[in-house]
């Protein structure tokens, strides 16, 4: 089955403040006690936006306002720590479909990349006028546009980076390597046939 | 020839050819798996009708779910008792060998890799858990993956990936007594940050490096993650052959003199290029604790927790986050801060010589009245090696508990968690928000042997001073 060609994200966004946003904090590890990822978009942000008593605490991911976003914005070095999958796994069932931040941690955005979530870099500038924007208005529609490597909100037109072998793969709908990777299997018997262990 | 550093070697020996969008399609020699990331991986396959390509490459463990006081299945907890049997499952079903608990060979995957030979220099090794670097501690390249990455490595034993930009971390002078190779990890977070290594494998080398033991170079291997660099090796020596000879997957007879000529000639060349080099005196580093909510967030045990005086508002930001989650006050000295828990264990610190470390220095100590302190084994293997060595009597007589092997309190997939607000003085890696298991759980990190001083002295404590080293 071809796989989507991802050009662009187009939603409402939410701001989820902080940098260094770990995967612990995306998706706490006591909801990886799993075999399958369905259901992981009920515990996205879990402690976020609950206490112990399971009550929502004032947070912007409990606001009404922000219920159809798909569009994370966060800040630096987002995603790190440990290498769990479920952390994209669970954005993207909770409806997430892209993430705008400062930068990302490399095996989050792999992970993401793999599952057709676009992760894209802007400087803290041009977030915070992206923020102040959907502050204002929560339905402020964003599109991420990954062949002009541009989000456009409102008056608002402003640059994005990403890495050129996700862009590309997004674009090109090859973001899932495994097809690519078993069509060449040849190769790959001549390179383990030659190496020094088995 | 052109020099390289060890990296592109091995990176050269198993680069498959350029994928359509630019990566490397890149072979990996041994594939580690347990029960958390893989069983999805496995679905996927069943799901798409391929078959595992290369068992033989996969190796597999269960230490994350496994409770440590609790030995016989089904586990009371109903989740982890499917875990490990969707594992065990997965593994008859697709050929690949599984160290499983009636083993006696079961235990952390970075702790079994390793003692079991199947880590060896200049090989390729991933497993999904993002402490895979740990197995550069032998002049391997590891790295950690997602579960669509553990997918692609068992259908194709390979995966898409871009080459990493190489930083050599020289260490160089000598250590302060009562200062280990946690500190020296600590300390290099702490200079270069936790996105300081993004887009990097991190070399470590220089004197400390060179004196310190195998299991030394796991710890400070193990963390790299923590600076994100997503790999830290360093280069084999006479010392790493030592250590593999005669370890169950480990080369032998004509193939081991064969197999130390291969590793020898991975090493970085003398003359190679870095993108970046890094030199750090060892002189400076002290033993460190973390104060914060991040690995990086920490100071020697001598200075007093920051202040938001003169900083920049990002930083300012922070440093108030993480001192409001912690409960801790800008100013005050860390030391005497008071503790709940004391957890000795982990990927990074559970090691037989952790273990052995430790004892020798507690006999004659006990844990605080209030405190509770265990002690979680790595691997089997090294809790039946410290219990022949007596060293569960004397973690026990001094009031810790002695447990199995596992995880554990490290991120809580377990029944060991913290309660509430408890501070934790750990041996583990994270000091995230939740990471021990409640969502208001407190950790700092440190070396085990400063887990045992703050657990004799109910706060963290100079283990220096308390244990006269």
């Amino acid at each position: 089955m071809a796989l989507a060609k991802i050009t662009s994200i187009k939603g409402s966004g939410i701001h989820v403040p902080g940098d260094d946003i770990d995967t612990d904090r995306i998706i706490p590890a006591r909801f990886m006690k799993c075999v399958t990822f369905d259901g992981l978009g009920e515990y996205l942000f879990h402690d976020v936006k609950f206490d112990q008593e399971g009550s929502k605490k004032k947070h912007v991911l409990n606001d009404p306002a922000y219920n159809d976003a798909s569009i994370l914005i966060a800040g630096s070095n987002f995603g790190c720590g440990s290498s769990r999958e479920h952390a994209p796994q669970s954005l993207y069932r909770a409806g997430f479909r892209g993430v705008i931040a400062g930068n990302f941690a490399e095996i989050f955005f792999g992970n993401s990349i793999n599952l057709g979530i676009p992760c894209v870099s802007m400087s803290k500038a041009n977030r915070e006028k992206l923020i102040k924007l959907i502050d204002a208005d929560p339905e402020t529609e964003i599109n991420l546009d990954l062949e002009e490597l541009r989000v456009t909100a409102g008056a608002l037109v402003l640059p994005v980076e990403i890495r050129e072998d996700a862009r590309s793969s997004l674009v090109n709908g090859m973001w899932d390597p495994l097809d690519e990777l078993v069509s060449t299997s040849s190769s790959v018997e001549a390179v383990a046939g030659n190496l020094f262990y088995r | 020839m052109t020099s390289k550093n060890l990296f592109q070697k091995v990176w050269d020996a198993h680069s498959v050819g350029t994928l359509a969008n630019g990566q490397t399609q890149l072979f990996v020699g041994r594939h580690l798996i347990h029960e958390v990331t893989s069983p999805q991986a496995f679905g996927m396959l069943r799901e798409k009708g391929l078959p595992v390509r290369y068992p033989e490459r996969t190796f597999a463990t269960v230490d994350h779910i496994v409770p440590t006081n609790e030995a016989s299945e089904p586990y009371s907890d109903a989740l982890a008792d499917a875990m490990i049997k969707e594992l065990r499952k997965n593994c008859e079903d697709t050929g690949v060998t599984f160290f499983d608990v009636s083993s006696g060979n079961q235990g952390i995957v970075h702790v079994v890799g390793p003692e079991q030979g199947l880590t060896q220099p200049g090989m390729t090794i991933a497993c999904g858990d993002s402490h895979t670097s740990t197995h550069g501690a032998f002049g391997a390249i590891a790295f950690g993956v997602g579960t669509s990455q553990v997918r692609d490595l068992l259908a194709t034993q390979t995966m898409a990936l871009n080459p990493l930009k190489v930083r050599r971390i020289e260490v160089n002078g000598n250590l302060a007594s009562g200062v280990y190779a946690k500190d020296v990890i600590l300390h290099i977070i702490r200079k270069l940050g936790v996105n300081g290594g993004t887009g990097f494998a991190y070399e470590y080398a220089g004197t400390v490096f060179d004196d310190f033991s195998m299991e030394e170079r796991m710890t400070a291997c193990n963390m790299s993650i923590e600076g994100g660099a997503r790999v830290g090796y360093v280069n084999p020596d006479q010392k790493t052959f030592d250590y593999l000879k005669g370890r169950p997957y480990a080369p032998t007879g004509e193939h081991w003199d064969l197999a130390v000529d291969q590793w020898k000639s991975f090493s970085s060349d003398h003359d190679c290029k870095y993108d970046d080099i890094v030199l750090i005196d060892a002189s400076e580093i002290s033993p460190t604790v973390t104060w914060g909510i991040n690995p990086a967030q920490a100071i020697s045990i001598d200075e007093s927790i920051p202040t938001t005086d003169g900083v920049n508002p990002t930083e300012k930001e922070s440093i108030e986050e993480a001192l409001e989650y912690m409960k801790l006050e800008g100013g005050q000295p860390i030391k005497g801060t008071p503790i709940d828990v004391a957890f000795i264990g982990s990927c990074t610190n559970g090691r037989l010589s952790d273990l052995e470390e430790v004892a020798s220095l507690i006999k004659g100590h006990r844990v605080k009245e209030g405190i509770k302190a265990i002690v979680v084994p790595g691997s089997q293997i090294v809790s039946k090696l410290a219990q022949e060595k007596g060293l569960d009597k004397v973690f026990t007589e001094a009031g810790f508990e002695w447990r199995n092997a596992g995880c554990s309190m490290c991120l809580a997939m377990n029944p060991d968690k913290l309660v509430g607000d408890q501070l934790c003085a750990s041996s583990s890696n994270r000091n995230f928000k939740g990471r021990q298991g409640s969502p208001t759980g407190r950790t700092m990190l440190m070396s085990p042997t400063m887990v045992a001083a703050a657990a004799i002295c109910g706060e963290i404590s100079d283990s220096r001073l308390v244990f006269n080293s």
